[in-house]
């Protein structure tokens, strides 16, 4: 195989899966061995030889949540080994790779544990609530007719470079997940930041904190406390300045909006 | 609901009433630890006494007092409902959880150091508070009441000279986490200032609960 390490030896390796029917099912971990693992493949085609052999035994596969398979879509979050996305930094689960593991290891994987996150079927959750908190406010109003000229609105480069760095948010709940109090916080404030740094945000500003907060809070989310927990294991590194800003634009909103409720 | 009730139950509401009263409680720390200073006096508790007498009864210091019994409930209050919230938030334990790779303990156990430090100001508030201000405490010769004669007595007891150090042990981590984050709570948060604040909390924490947990000490070995 073209790129990969000819000492690399196959793994085999020991899986504590979480395997739960359904929402209203009690789930449980079970206990799965996997053989002749590539130390090249990544964690998701690892669980792919699991389900293999399970389907070839019989067996139900393992549901897990997967899209673009390329860091990018979001759609991969397990909880390996007691951390979002793994041990690794900066990375999503698709993007981390059977060599960090060794042969003979035992590597527990669950679902994310959130209220607001209940869980589909074994690692599948449900994280529609982050599409209602978009829904409530995380878009700008365009005008209709041609498409505008690129540069019409003039941003200095500082100010789009900082709302494209919360603009990297891919929605993939490990903030959720690794918060002790299982708040979305970070996610909202990097939606809510990367919009109110931009003049194209500025139409719905302040309604859009306001009426994201609230759905925020109405999935039944936790309050933030500021461990850090969720910034420190983010893939894309959105940082805790975030928060601080999301909470500057509700109090200003809160405070200077029309909105009597 | 109108939009004032609105903003503080939400929950960037409930986290700004924790910040506010928690800088408060922090600036009456510093008068608090400023007055109690006097103790350290060697004058048999001249100084403190008079301190004492003046605080216990002056009209502007007994008003201010209820802003203070007031600062305390709320954050007290807002603190264990929030802690009873997000855990009810997280609904289920993971099998396998390493959080403690990602963030501190302490910032993890607010919830924890503030139940010690209530549990400890139960304690104190019996100890002096409510000697002074129920029961007829024995006057010096400038005619204040005796309250350092208290803190000897108070402190001759081993246990409350551990509790009392234990207390301020679990007030500096709670002070670690809670200075820095009541000011990201309220939004102040910039590359320029925060690194000074962080270094200004830990300061404030280590000074403030050192010279307070020093006191129970220094009357144990030196005063009884």
């Amino acid at each position: 195989m073209a790129g990969s390490n000819p000492n690399a030896k196959p793994m085999n390796l020991t899986l504590k899966v979480w395997r739960q029917k359904n929402r209203a099912a009690k789930g449980g971990i079970v206990e799965y061995k996997v053989k002749d693992i590539s130390p090249d493949m990544s964690f998701l085609e690892m669980l792919d030889v699991l389900n293999e052999d399970l389907l070839r035994k019989g067996d139900e596969p393992v549901a897990f949540d997967h899209d673009c398979r390329e860091g990018i879509c979001g759609s991969c979050n397990l909880f390996i080994n007691g951390r979002a996305h793994g041990p690794e930094k900066g990375t999503t689960t698709c993007q981390l790779h059977m060599r960090k593991f060794s042969d003979g290891d035992t590597i527990t994987i669950e679902p994310w544990r959130a209220n607001a996150f209940p869980v589909n079927k074994d690692l599948s959750v449900d994280r529609s609530a982050f599409d209602r908190i978009i829904q409530a406010g995380g878009y700008v109003s365009v005008n209709t007719g041609g498409a505008p000229d690129g540069n019409e609105i003039p941003i200095p480069k500082e100010i789009a470079d900082r709302a494209f760095e919360a603009a990297t948010c891919i929605g993939c709940g490990a903030c959720v997940a690794s918060c002790k109090n299982a708040s979305a916080m970070l996610f909202v404030s990097a939606k809510v930041s990367q919009l109110a740094l931009l003049p194209q945000g500025n139409v719905e500003r302040k309604a859009r904190v306001e009426n994201m907060v609230a759905q925020m809070d109405k999935e039944g989310f936790g309050a933030c406390t500021n461990i850090g927990s969720c910034a420190a294991e983010c893939p894309v590194g959105i940082s805790l300045e975030n928060i601080a800003i999301l909470n500057r634009e509700f109090l200003a909103a809160k405070a200077t909006s029309n909105n009597l409720v | 609901m109108s939009w004032i009730s609105n903003t503080f139950s939400s929950s960037i509401g409930r986290k700004i009433i924790m910040s506010v009263t928690g800088l408060f409680l922090c600036s009456f720390l510093v008068v608090h630890l400023v007055g109690n200073l006097q103790l350290f006096k060697d004058d048999n508790g001249v100084a403190f006494n008079a301190y004492s007498e003046f605080m216990g009864h002056n009209p502007i210091i007994r008003t201010i007092e209820w802003v203070l019994v007031l600062g305390f409930g709320f954050h007290i209050y807002q603190g264990l409902a929030l802690a009873a919230k997000n855990r009810a938030a997280r609904g289920s334990n993971y099998v396998s959880d390493h959080i403690e790779q990602n963030s501190k303990w302490y910032s993890r156990s607010m919830a924890l150091l503030g139940s010690i430090v209530l549990f400890f100001l139960v304690v104190h508030l019996y100890n002096f508070l409510g000697s002074l201000r129920f029961m007829d405490v024995p006057r010096d010769a400038n005619g204040n009441e005796d309250a350092y004669g208290l803190v000897v007595q108070a402190f001759r007891n081993p246990f409350y000279v551990v509790l009392y150090v234990v207390a301020q042990v679990a007030l500096c981590y709670h002070l670690l986490h809670g200075f820095q984050s009541a000011f990201q709570t309220l939004g102040l948060n910039h590359r320029k200032y925060t690194p000074a604040i962080k270094a200004l909390g830990f300061g404030f924490s280590i000074i403030v609960c050192a010279l307070f947990a020093a006191m129970p000490v220094y009357f144990f070995f030196f005063k009884s």
